[in-house]
């Protein structure tokens, strides 16, 4: 299994224009708008690593012989 | 070296991580599950030639099938439940993380059953009553 650490930038990147956003967001005085960029943020996140916990148990019922 | 490339990846990761929390707390827990889940992916091709290993040995045996696939089922039982533990442990709910471990507990001793009433049939045999 190869795997792309490209991921793990992915998300770190993420994480920090996030950051970036809900500051300049927050100095401009929008505050319920920062708090949904984070939320939006998040969750396109979440979906990635909801497909890759996928691919994870997928593997391990492959190979522990789950049927 | 597969080694080097792990501990390479978790001290990035941990880098980043310490970097992420002060900003944003939530994606720094989403970094640290998709780094576990990379390392247990990872460790799951070498788990793969082990248990062909394993196969290969219960094969010349002429073992009950039954009990390979019941030891197989019961080590990816400790795999999962170590892998979701871990990560609730992270995201600092050790609560969720022990009850996950209590499930996995309970699942292999109902996987074990049929094993141990196996041996207890075999030494009941084996006594003179």
């Amino acid at each position: 299994m190869s795997f792309d650490v490209s991921a793990i930038f992915q998300v770190a990147g993420i994480g920090l224009i996030m950051a970036m956003i809900h500051t300049i967001l927050k100095q401009a005085g929008k505050e319920e708008y920062a708090f949904w960029a984070g939320l939006v943020g998040f969750v396109v996140v979440l979906l990635m690593v909801a497909k890759m916990i996928n691919d994870l148990f997928q593997e391990i019922q492959r190979v522990f012989l789950f049927h | 070296m597969d080694m080097i490339q792990i501990v390479g990846i978790g001290l990035m990761t941990t880098i980043l991580a310490v970097i992420l929390r002060e900003q944003k707390p939530q994606f720094a827990f989403l970094l640290v599950t998709i780094v576990g889940l990379f390392i247990f992916l990872f460790l799951l091709d070498k788990i793969v030639q082990i248990i062909d290993l394993i196969r290969q040995l219960a094969q010349r045996t002429e073992l009950n099938n039954i009990f390979l696939e019941t030891i197989l089922k019961i080590i990816g039982i400790a795999y999962i439940a170590e892998f979701g533990a871990q990560i609730a442990r992270d995201a600092g709910e050790e609560g969720i993380g022990a009850k996950i471990e209590l499930a996995g507990k309970v699942f292999i001793l109902v996987m074990a059953i049929p094993i141990i009433s196996i041996i207890v049939e075999t030494v009941l045999k084996l006594l003179p009553i």
